[in-house]
């Protein structure tokens, strides 16, 4: 019998702040998939001699703005630091960063996950500087290098600020891993800092992992997997280095210190460094640059100014009624939240539940974006005129299938539901005497159906219905259709048993 | 119109005032330089690039400024010689190492575009210790600059480009940089005044680092109304050194004022600093020196210094360590020299190897050790301790004194190789120099004798942090008053 191991995961996330200009420069912060290369780069981020480093504040308040949703204590004395190791990337031969005195530390996140809340430790949080990006070419055409093995880098990226998260080893499943990683990840595209744009490399993460047996805790050597750059590689990467590091244990191996790369093609780990060959960085403080103190008045200001949270969204979609699951979907995306907001705050003068909303939300609108390969963004559809829309389904002026439709036009034009439904004289026929009119006429037309119905064919009454509501365009309230033609059949019935 | 020869006589002041009466020109000053340069430095070899053609159209632009009247700054038109260590827009680059050869900023040093933006005039760059690493120029990767009063002899360094083309009249002031006493050294060894500002004065931008936490930009001049001209124009706060100061700057660019006499002024002997091992002339013409400023109403005070025994090692763990990260840029590929090499990692060894001078390599190597894992807490963190306990010996003594004078080097000029092979002797150099640089304060260099040889010999005055402006008047009193 094999034995039960339980994981043990810190987590540490490199999110980039997407400030107007880089940590140490005036160059501008790019989208570094798009710009053309080494076109944002000044002799400061290209590390020539005698250059020297400014502050960029707006990184810090951007840096400080993430410590204070993850609860952190932010730091009054901050340091940054060189960290130096030699790679063609890093034009300086050394990284600022910060190191003994960090932006901040010592705070959490709570997660939610199918075992209830878990609270997870942040270790600190500090401010560093990206750096450029190489691309390796295997034998292909290398601006310039055709048919070489090549490397080419591109410095727009070095200097870009980076924000540096570390999480305590609180973790011992790939689930609430995952989910804490996700909310780190919606926090940072709640406070604007960062596009989320995992695709871009704009966020990532690197998992710490070691096994122990289940009910045990000691704290066995652990591996870092580094560049794992979306969930998916996040969890696939953790997961096969659980499993790795448990099969060793069963066969009573030991499993070495190391750091791991992620192979996304075989979808496996393989060994980088080891213990003994892992970089000394010989940090110490950047002389180039004073430390920074940071006013606890200032820190107060920009913990007044932080948006809602995601975590805290949630929590209110599910007071007003929604499920978990539907809050879940709402608070994902800022923007999602955002139109969801200005739809709730559109509500006080209607009778629609925050719940419908949700519904026609996450249902029809999100269908028509995918649909169209659509976003929020660029929605022509108010969260105003939404709610109006489904207030004229719930008060029974247009049925649920001419609301659909209603909302389709609007998708295209941007009109107004009650503009759409006046001009196509959409409005529902709810009069139950032009409704008797109608089912009255279709029965004296249809005897044979009529016949077969008495006759015990039960099924013909769904018939007679759609008849109906074809002859009526599709507009009549179909409750008060089901009424009128239960009592109109129950009567030919009574009729048929008399006679 | 005076001669070529008259003109290069003058002061840096009197140039300027020269000028001011139109009784000279900028062409001609800068001719009357240029043709000392060819006259004078195949001997003396003191600059790495000279840019004859920029500078006479720098001085026909002066002139021409002039004509057109109103005021104007007293450096405008005037020909100076800039470090190599110092980017300058238009000439090469080389901080005297191989590894940068061929390299051209594409920036001025913020100092540099200080004394554009008054109107001076570039002859050239001039030579130093590879990184400014030594006390002789003889570290220089590409030539050995000779001491003017006796060319057997260093010039000091690593300045000593800079020093030399003041000394020999191939320029009306210069710039150098001062890490360890890279100023004053040289302009001791070579009978000129050399004067290291207050660390944060002068704005590092542009300047290749050496030792950031010390390194630092200052004049050299043929007297002390010269050197605070220049200091007064290259200093202040710059938005791009985040280790400049914000204080505000005294104004010495219509020359220092002389004090009366020193009744009043307390002038600091630290005992530490005549100690064995000093050549004893030079001891006797700095003890002469106190002794006239004595005479000239000055108290004199026996001030203790009492970690400076410890400057030396502290400065020699520092110094490396901050080198060590600094120089790790250059690794042949984005500017300066490259050899040929297929494989990435032979590229970098080859041009490291061959770009890198024997002492450069020494101290990239005591820098990374002492920075290294289970070092660092022993070395560096345990110098830094040390360099405050430095700071807080000056910040106690000046709460006695005005300023405090010792000697500027232990000798007087020295033979060329006589320490190359002991890099020892060669760092006990700047023995009296280092201290000021690890505390950061204000220090200069004037000539006071010459030794029974005729080199000269520096009397080193030191100031209080940020103290220029109660420092340079009483050197210049000294100045004014002292006989050789």
């Amino acid at each position: 019998m094999k034995r039960q191991y339980q994981p043990v995961i810190g987590l540490e996330v490199h999110a980039e702040l997407e400030t107007a200009s880089k940590m140490f420069c005036g160059c501008a912060v790019v989208d570094s998939t798009m710009a053309e290369p080494n076109r944002h780069v000044c002799p400061v981020c290209l590390g020539m001699p005698g250059m020297l480093p400014t502050i960029n504040a707006k990184a810090i308040e951007y840096g400080t703005r993430v410590a204070l949703a993850l609860n952190c204590e932010v730091q009054p004395f901050n340091v940054f630091a060189r960290k130096n190791y030699f790679y063609p990337d890093l034009p300086k031969g050394y990284q600022i960063s910060q190191y003994e005195y960090p932006l901040a530390l010592h705070g959490w996140l709570d997660v939610e996950t199918s075992a209830g809340t878990q609270r997870i430790r942040i270790r600190r949080v500090h401010l560093e500087e990206d750096t450029g990006k190489l691309t390796h070419v295997d034998g292909g055409y290398a601006g310039g290098y055709a048919g070489e093995n090549a490397s080419l880098v591109d410095l727009n990226r070095a200097g870009v600020p980076l924000l540096e998260i570390v999480s305590e080893p609180d973790i011992h499943s790939v689930e609430v891993l995952k989910a804490f990683a996700e909310q780190l990840h919606a926090i940072l595209r709640y406070l604007k800092v960062n596009s989320g744009d995992m695709e871009k490399g704009v966020i990532r993460f690197e998992s710490n992992v070691s096994v122990r047996p289940i009910g045990s805790d000691v704290l066995n050597p652990r591996t870092e997997i580094k560049n794992l750059n979306s969930f998916r590689a996040l969890t696939r990467g953790t997961e096969y280095e659980i499993a790795r590091q448990s099969a060793i244990y069963d066969q009573a191996g030991t499993v070495r210190q190391q750091t791991m790369g992620w192979n996304e093609m075989r979808q496996q780990t393989f060994a980088q460094r080891s213990k003994e060959n892992a970089h000394d960085y010989r940090y110490f403080p950047e002389p180039d640059l004073p430390p920074v103190q940071i006013d606890p008045a200032w820190v107060t200001e920009i913990r007044a100014q932080l948006p809602e949270l995601p975590a805290v969204k949630q929590d209110r979609y599910q007071q007003l009624g929604l499920s978990a699951y539907d809050a879940g979907v709402l608070v994902a995306e800022p923007e999602t939240a955002h139109y969801f907001d200005q739809a709730l705050s559109a509500l006080a003068s209607t009778r629609v539940s925050a719940k419908s909303v949700a519904n026609w939300l996450t249902g029809q609108v999100f269908a028509l974006l995918n649909a169209s390969g659509q976003n929020l963004a660029n929605l022509k559809v108010t969260p105003a005129q939404l709610v109006e829309l489904i207030g004229l389904v719930e008060g029974g002026t247009i049925n649920i299938n001419s609301g659909r439709d209603v909302l389709k036009k609007m998708f295209e034009t941007g009109e107004s539901a009650q503009a759409i439904v006046a001009r196509d004289g959409l409005a529902q026929v709810s009069d139950s005497s032009l409704i008797a009119r109608t089912i009255d006429q279709l029965i004296a037309d249809n005897p044979n159906e009529l016949q077969n119905y008495l006759a015990g064919k039960e099924s013909l009454a769904q018939w007679f219905f759609g008849q109906v509501m074809k002859q009526l365009k599709g507009q009549a309230n179909p409750q008060v259709i089901k009424a009128e033609l239960t009592a109109a059949l129950e009567l030919r019935k009574k009729h048929a048993q008399d006679s | 119109m005076m001669s070529n020869t008259s003109l290069i006589q003058l002061s840096l002041s009197q140039a300027s005032q020269a000028l001011r009466q139109g009784e000279t020109s900028s062409v001609a000053l800068t001719e009357a330089v240029l043709s000392q340069i060819s006259q004078a430095d195949g001997r003396l070899q003191a600059f790495l690039h000279v840019s004859a053609e920029q500078a006479l159209a720098q001085a026909t632009s002066a002139d021409q400024a002039r004509q057109a009247g109103g005021t104007h700054h007293p450096l405008l038109g005037i020909p100076l010689a800039i470090k190599d260590i110092l980017c300058l827009q238009g000439m090469p680059a080389t901080a005297g190492s191989r590894i940068l050869q061929g390299y051209r900023p594409v920036y001025d040093a913020t100092a540099v575009t200080r004394l554009r933006q008054a109107g001076a005039v570039f002859v050239g760059k001039t030579n130093t210790d590879e990184f400014a690493m030594g006390s002789s120029t003889e570290n220089s990767a590409y030539q050995v600059t000779r001491n003017p009063h006796d060319l057997e002899r260093v010039p000091g360094g690593s300045s000593g480009g800079s020093a030399v083309a003041v000394a020999a009249h191939m320029a009306f002031g210069a710039l150098g940089t001062d890490t360890g006493g890279s100023v004053r050294q040289p302009a001791s060894l070579c009978g000129v005044v050399g004067f290291k500002p207050s660390y944060g004065r002068v704005s590092r931008w542009g300047v290749i680092a050496f030792a950031s936490s010390l390194d630092q930009v200052g004049p050299i001049g043929r007297t002390v109304d010269d050197v605070a001209l220049l200091f007064s124009t290259i200093a202040g706060h710059d938005p791009l050194d985040s280790t400049t100061a914000p204080n505000p700057v005294p104004d010495f660019t219509h020359g220092v004022s002389a004090l009366p006499d020193l009744t009043g002024v307390r002038v600091g002997v630290p005992r530490q600093y005549f100690i064995e091992g000093i050549q004893p002339e030079v001891e006797a013409a700095v003890r002469r020196a106190i002794e006239h400023m004595r005479a000239l109403g000055a108290t004199l005070v026996d001030v203790d210094l009492p970690h400076t025994e410890y400057a030396l090692p502290t400065y020699y763990i520092i110094a490396p360590a901050e080198a060590s990260a600094n120089l790790a840029r250059y690794d042949g590929v984005r500017f300066g020299s490259r050899q040929a090499e297929t494989d990435l990692w032979a590229l970098y060894e080859q041009s490291r190897g061959l770009g890198f001078g024997a002492e450069v390599k020494r101290r990239i190597m005591l820098g990374t050790y002492t920075l290294s894992a289970g070092y660092y807490d022993a070395y560096y963190l345990k110098a830094q301790q040390v360099r405050t306990l430095i700071k807080r010996d000056f910040e106690q003594a000046f709460q006695q004194v005005d300023v405090m004078a010792c000697p500027t080097a232990p000798t007087t000029a020295f033979k060329l190789g006589s320490k190359t092979n002991d890099p020892l002797q060669m760092y006990l150099e700047d023995i009296f120099t280092l201290p000021a640089s690890l505390a950061g304060v204000p220090a200069i260099s004037l000539p006071c004798e010459t030794d029974s040889q005729g080199l000269p010999i520096g009397l080193q005055l030191i100031g209080s942090a940020f103290g220029e402006a109660r420092l340079l008047p009483i050197a210049k009193t000294f100045e004014l008053t002292y006989q050789n």
